[in-house]
């Protein structure tokens, strides 16, 4: 009898351990120096995008769709010479990208992912292959906020992980505008975005395409200003020191603008959204030091 | 209804008495209802256009389902690594060579004593230096989970080897066994009836921690449904923190129900000298999941359950 | 070493909205508690299928949800604004939703704590003519309390560890926040780490003893 109740105990972590095997693996396999060896020699590569950002990065159905899914499969496309690639891809949060790309659970990453010259400590970036500005979003029906001066006062989201509200009430060098709003904390943008639809909030400010993203899935609850004060060089993100992939990927951008991907891209994805002005133009290439 | 011996069988003024507590409870309890179902109505949260998602195969599919692999996944693979970690490090507690007592006794109480958010998050961005490559939201809700839930355990098995009373081993030695034999062949038979109840429990915990992977953007059940879900669906977010709440509970409940059934099983067992053991020590989200059910001596018996 | 030090200031403030939360919580989660074991053991079966319901719902969900929850749906739904300060506000819904879910634990290890109060204590009760509210408030609560300070005393310490949790009920502002923020810039440093760990034990340990050595020193004799 002693057995048997060491065999139920057995069985609960045989049982337990089962399931953990069939969930298991994944990452490894045969180990290339850049993620351009890796896309060519092996024919595949994991891609880190936003799974939560409308018309960016969103998950729908089995794989993210949005500008930064299609970008990042035009450049894979364009790396492998033209091949299909066969792309794994894993949610980046902004929180976990930069430990993400060190640690090898993705190659590359195409989320929202700005260029800055903190984050070049860390990252070797491709690209930009667009620029967006900050901006700020409010309700359709406000008209007491028309420009980031009217913010004094009101209520403007802080999510977590994100520095985009110190840009307003903090003054150079870490903030630009030094304007006095009081921020209320949330836990990502979707939640800023619920707490301005229920009026929790006044405004949420971050970079016009994420805005434009999520004006465009609420149809027409909310405004983007399109007041963009500042630049924000969305940048492909690469594991530090790949300058081999670094400068494939730049040719690739420099393509993609040349032969209109992108613009088309940018129509598909961000076009007819009041208040919002893309950029036509293809942005100068940062170089990959 | 149950009787209890809190309360004498009810007489005349008593049922008065009872018949409006009765009301006034059922009112309270309706207008808190009534409140949190006014309150959202008026927001517009019970509007067909966000419950519908929930009603497409589709919305389960792609994001419910693979979330809540995800989250069974890494409960399952902690606890497996948990047990184990407990089973060591417990019976290392109770060995008689003080140079494996006092380490084992150190590593199990800091790893109850740091908060398993912390743990997770410090695993999550030291990992990398220390190990190269590899996916590691996983593995730091995995290992987080062992260190802190094993921990536990160890105590567990600590106190459940403790329970057993101190006859059987005297006995056992008596008899000519030797150390290990009598482990192995008569305190932890007995000790793992005694344990069952406490180790379910605490395994419901662990699988509620999972939740706290969330927070490293592990793709568990609260992330997929309560982070991508609503993002793609504008405005689900309430109906979404419903659904998954709903899918948590009735999952820890079917545990919880499990670990009430073993320990009454145990209970009325006589085939170990033991009794049922309490969880011990701090738990962390959850010390006293089945702490309820645990309880010894039943002066009252489990009303409403 | 360097980095504990440079950023000490900011991560003692973190560490200070978890020893407030903590506070708020220890106090509120054990009278809620109370009134909950005083629902659940009570005559009124409306009253007692409240509390059991309450009490297996929010046991059985994690605190990540409670906390989600109150920020999202109490909150910014039902209009429950303890403050105008945003900030002041998301930390009295953290206190709040971590009292709730606290008291649920409180309140099962109370009616543990119940149930070792021996039959014939109750039946004495009785007996003299005390009534439900007299016998739970004189007799059968204050032993029960004694009874259990030792697990209660563990459900203090995991509800202080539980403050870390803050950052799902949008409050950014405690320790483990500042850590993961210091951490997304320096990378992973083990000297915060462990200067966290020790303030959290700093907090926790004496809890520990203090309350195993009432368990021992109150113990009700039989």
């Amino acid at each position: 009898m002693h057995m048997r109740r060491m065999g139920a105990v057995l069985s609960i972590a045989a049982l337990a351990a089962g399931l953990a095997a069939c969930g298991g693996g994944g990452g490894g396999g045969q180990s290339y120096s850049t993620v351009v060896d890796k896309i060519t020699g092996a024919n595949e590569v994991v891609v880190g995008t936003k799974w939560d950002q409308p018309s960016l990065g969103l998950k729908v159905g089995n794989e993210p769709e949005g500008f930064d899914v299609d970008v990042a499969k035009a450049v894979i496309k364009e790396l492998a010479g033209g091949k299909d690639v066969n792309i794994t891809w894993k949610e980046s949060a902004s929180s976990n990208r930069e430990p993400f790309l060190q640690n090898g659970t993705v190659d590359i990453v195409f989320a929202t992912y700005s260029i800055t010259e903190e984050r070049k400590g860390k990252v070797t970036f491709g690209g930009p292959y667009v620029i967006a500005h900050q901006d700020i979003m409010v309700r359709k029906d406000d008209t007491s906020i028309n420009t980031p001066q009217d913010l004094k006062g009101k209520k403007i989201c802080k999510a977590a992980g994100s520095n985009s509200y110190k840009r307003i009430t903090d003054p150079p060098p870490d903030g630009e505008l030094d304007i006095d709003a009081t921020t209320v904390d949330a836990a990502n943008y979707s939640e800023c975005v619920q707490k301005l639809n229920g009026s929790n909030l006044d405004a949420v400010t971050t970079d016009d395409l994420i805005l434009a993203g999520f004006a465009k899935q609420a149809g027409g609850n909310f405004k983007v200003l399109g007041q963009g004060f500042t630049d924000e060089k969305y940048g492909i993100g690469l594991k530090k020191g790949d300058t081999k992939t670094c400068e494939a990927v730049n040719t690739a951008v420099k393509k993609l603008w040349d032969n209109g991907t992108m613009k088309q891209l940018l129509d598909k994805w961000f076009g007819g959204i009041q208040g919002l002005k893309v950029s036509a133009e293809a942005p100068p290439a940062e170089g990959c030091a | 209804m149950s009787t209890s011996v809190l309360f004498d069988a009810p007489g005349p003024r008593a049922r008065v008495r009872n018949g409006l507590l009765t009301v006034v409870g059922a009112a309270l309890v309706a207008g808190a209802l009534y409140g949190i179902w006014a309150g959202f109505d008026a927001k517009g949260q019970w509007e067909g256009k966000i419950w519908e998602p929930f009603l497409q195969w589709n919305t389960w599919e792609v994001y419910i389902i693979p979330g809540l692999i995800g989250t069974l996944r890494a409960a399952a693979a902690a606890s497996v690594l948990a047990l184990a970690f407990g089973a060591i490090f417990g019976l290392a507690r109770l060995s008689d060579h003080k140079w494996i007592r006092v380490p084992a006794g150190v590593v199990v109480e800091v790893f109850r004593a740091i908060p398993l958010l912390l743990l997770i998050f410090f695993i999550f961005y030291v990992a990398p230096t220390v190990f190269g490559g590899g996916d590691y939201a996983f593995m730091a809700v995995v290992l987080g989970l062992t260190l802190y839930n094993g921990s536990v355990l160890a105590e567990v098995v600590r106190a459940g080897v403790n329970a057993v009373p101190k006859g059987q081993s005297e006995a056992a030695y008596a008899v000519g066994m030797r150390k290990n034999q009598v482990m192995r062949l008569v305190l932890l038979p007995q000790a793992v009836t005694a344990m069952m109840p406490a180790i379910v429990s605490q395994l419901v915990v662990l699988l509620k921690d999972t939740a706290l992977g969330y927070i490293i953007a592990y793709v568990d059940l609260l992330n997929t449904g309560f982070k991508i879900l609503p993002a793609v669906f504008f405005g689900s977010l309430i109906p979404a923190a419903i659904v998954i709440g709903i899918i948590y509970v009735l999952l820890n409940m079917a545990l919880s129900y499990l670990a009430t059934w073993l320990e009454r099983r145990s209970r009325r067992s006589r085939k170990t000298a033991a009794g049922p053991i309490v969880p011990p020590g701090a738990g962390s989200v959850a010390l006293a999941a089945g702490m309820g059910g645990a309880a010894t001596g039943a002066a009252i018996p489990d009303v409403g359950e | 070493m360097d980095e504990l030090i440079k950023y000490a200031p900011e991560l003692a403030l973190g560490f200070w909205e978890n020893v407030k939360l903590s506070l708020v919580g220890v106090v509120a989660s054990l009278i809620l508690g109370t009134i909950l074991v005083a629902m659940r053991v009570s005559p009124t079966p409306v009253l007692r299928a409240a509390g059991t319901v309450y009490v297996n719902v929010i046991r059985n969900t994690p605190l990540t949800l409670v906390l989600a929850f109150s920020a999202l749906g109490l909150s910014d739904q039902l209009g429950l604004v303890f403050s105008e300060m945003p900030t002041t506000n998301s930390f009295w819904i953290v206190a709040m939703g971590l009292s709730a879910y606290t008291s649920a634990f409180v309140c099962e290890a109370l009616r543990a704590g119940v149930n070792t109060v021996p039959l014939g204590q109750a039946e004495a009760a009785r007996a003299i003519g005390l009534t439900f509210i007299q016998s739970l408030t004189m007799i059968i609560l204050p032993q029960a309390f004694r009874a259990v300070i030792a697990p209660l005393g563990s459900v203090m310490i995991a509800m202080i560890k539980n403050t870390t949790v803050a950052t799902a009920g949008g409050f950014l502002l405690d320790a483990a926040a500042t850590m993961k923020e210091v951490f997304d810039t320096t990378g992973a440093s083990i000297p915060i780490f462990l200067g966290l760990v020790v303030a959290f034990m700093a907090l926790t340990l004496p809890i520990g003893f203090l309350t195993g050595w009432l368990a021992r020193r109150l113990a009700v004799v039989r």
